[in-house]
């Protein structure tokens, strides 16, 4: 069992859903709620890494992410560590290929809370702050918590993307998804069978936990 | 400093407007015109949900808005009260905590203690833990208005309130309002399209149409006089006629169909086209065994198109003699029983001339 890539994979899952998060409020709700010039478009791009191959996203991930990109060796000046080939380029990647899983969700969410809602806030001499931690945030939850567990769930079993942009570099970009391909590569079924049964047990207990979690906040709020 | 409140607004898009109002304190104004007259956007602009492209706003001596300066004061600065169409209560908290929600600045056992007493002001003390949807269509309207005072509001704003429960909780909440309302001295607005309702709870109300103010006056005068043909149909009037003014001895008189009515109150020059209206309790019967000989003021005779019996009373549809369009009145039954009056029938009936009112005529061919 190769636990370093399992708590590698955990940890990219964790760091990507708490970055994704505040994120996919910030993207989403303009998305909900304004109608401005681009707004289609600025759909479209959300929901691109659904419809693409992992290999183009990544391939196009690996140009962005590289040396040779403004991005990359902006990077490497400020941290003076490259952003392919490294856990920072895989956050960074796992964000943008899992920006439609947390995005989606969360927009319906906001979608779903009436305009009069929003306003009544607004009115009661909340700011736009408060009515946002107060108001939308409480009643956006079941779309929060979507969010998380996609996000959580498709960062865990992504392979693909890692893999062109992390490559296969032990505790470094080796997630538990490669380390099974690797042993299946090398005929080493029961080590794969091993950690597959891992990752299906932790990936369900994560799930069943944050579903858990939000029924109890449910019931409770 | 201008007590009250003060509106003054024009916009092109995206719903014209071209409004003008002032409001009292402690008046309460009707806001009444059909769909998309722009009533409701209008008092989204007074909370401050909406900028117009150009106007004022101002309440008790402070400039709210003005396109002219610029100035906008944020919706969480004009300390408005809003009772929002289909209340708008935060679906995840307690009556209590609704109301609470609105009453920031202080210390949560201030805030309870004033979200208690404003819900028993409402009269939904008992019900404070309860969440919205485990109220009531009115019990969830009363938790709005609790939450709308909670702020010592300078101005309350009512988007149809009433528009969203049934007929009996209606009445019931339409006359808290009117005792609430007597209450509070500050400027309150109604917005609604029912006539009936703006009539019993309004002081004045103001006619809007595509946006723009046609009438302000109360419901009465609006009701009676209206300032337009235009005004009259939308407030539903029936008996809205065309004529002429003609010189008839030596004074002014309404002709039409022949006709050369008396009227209490007449402008206008000889020969002006003029549309007229007459509310159906300035109609009055002849008795068929005593029929008028021209003491009478104003007779006209016809023929009786409908006659429709409402419990107590018969309306009737009296065709006047060579005209297209029926006078609409009413009678006690009994009255209709004993001058036999039925569909087909003749019948002559008297236009009390205090009752006619005239208004600038409208474009189109006249019937003298």
């Amino acid at each position: 069992m190769d636990w370093s890539a399992l708590a590698l994979s955990l940890q990219l899952a964790l760091a990507t859903t708490a970055i994704l998060l505040p994120l996919a409020v910030l993207i989403a709700r303009p998305l909900a709620w304004r109608r401005f010039p681009g707004r289609s478009f600025a759909e479209a791009l959300v929901a691109l890494p659904l419809v693409l191959p992992p290999t183009v996203l990544g391939f196009y991930l690996l140009v962005a992410l590289g040396d040779a990109s403004a991005l990359g060796q902006a990077y490497q000046a400020l941290t003076g560590r490259a952003l392919v080939f490294t856990f920072d380029g895989l956050l960074l990647a796992s964000i943008v290929f899992n920006l439609p899983f947390a995005v989606q969700p969360v927009q319906r969410a906001f979608d779903a809370i009436p305009r009069e809602v929003r306003e009544a806030a607004w009115c009661c001499g909340m700011t736009r702050w408060q009515a946002l931690w107060k108001v939308e945030l409480p009643l956006a939850w079941p779309g929060l918590l979507a969010a998380v567990v996609l996000t959580f769930a498709h960062t865990l079993g992504e392979f693909g993307v890692v893999l062109m942009v992390g490559g296969n570099i032990s505790n470094e970009t080796r997630t538990v998804a490669i380390a099974i391909y690797d042993r299946v590569q090398t005929f080493d079924d029961r080590g794969a069978a091993i950690m597959s049964a891992t990752l299906v047990a932790f990936s369900f207990a994560a799930i069943a936990a944050i579903n858990w979690l939000g029924r109890k906040v449910d019931h409770r709020g | 400093m201008a007590e009250g409140l003060h509106v003054t607004l024009r916009q092109r898009a995206p719903i014209p407007l071209e409004a003008e109002l002032v409001c009292a304190p402690g008046e309460l104004l009707a806001l009444v015109g059909p769909s998309g007259s722009g009533k409701s956007t209008l008092l989204r602009c007074i909370a401050g949900l909406h900028a117009a492209a150009e106007g004022a706003i101002r309440c008790n001596g402070e400039t709210w808005f003005d396109a002219g300066s610029g100035a906008n004061r944020p919706v969480q600065a004009r300390r408005i009260g809003f009772v929002f169409q289909n209340y708008g209560l935060f679906p995840h908290l307690s009556a209590l905590e609704n109301v609470a929600a609105a009453l920031g600045g202080l210390t949560f056992a201030e805030r309870q203690a004033r979200a208690h007493e404003l819900l028993a002001r409402v009269h939904l003390d008992g019900l404070a833990s309860r969440r919205p949807a485990e109220l009531s269509g009115g019990q969830q309207q009363r938790v709005a208005v609790a939450r709308a005072l909670a702020r010592d509001p300078a101005v309350l704003l009512l988007d149809e309130p009433f528009s969203a429960v049934d007929q009996v909780t209606r009445r019931k909440l339409q006359q808290e309002l009117a005792r609430l309302r007597a209450e509070l001295d500050i400027p309150m607005l109604l917005v609604t399209h029912d006539l009936d309702e703006a009539r019993m709870l309004a002081d004045r109300m103001v006619i809007l149409h595509r946006g723009r103010t046609l009438q302000a006056g109360t419901p009465d005068e609006v009701m009676t006089r209206p300032a337009s043909a235009a005004i009259a149909r939308l407030v539903g009037l029936h008996n809205l006629f065309e004529g002429t003014l003609a010189e008839d001895g030596g004074g002014l008189k309404l002709a039409w169909l022949g006709h050369r009515l008396e009227v209490t109150r007449v402008e206008g020059r000889q020969g002006d086209r003029v549309n007229w209206v007459i509310p159906p309790e300035g109609v009055l019967l002849h008795r068929r065994e005593r029929p008028s000989r021209g003491e009478a003021e104003n007779p006209v005779s016809g023929v009786v198109q409908d006659c429709l019996r409402l419990g107590p009373f018969t309306q009737i549809r009296l065709l006047p003699d060579g005209g297209s369009e029926p006078i609409a009145f009413s009678v006690p039954s009994h009255v209709a029983e004993r001058n036999d009056i039925a569909p087909g029938a003749a019948a002559r009936v008297t236009l009390l001339a205090a009752s006619i009112h005239l208004m600038p005529g409208e474009v189109g061919p006249v019937l003298e």
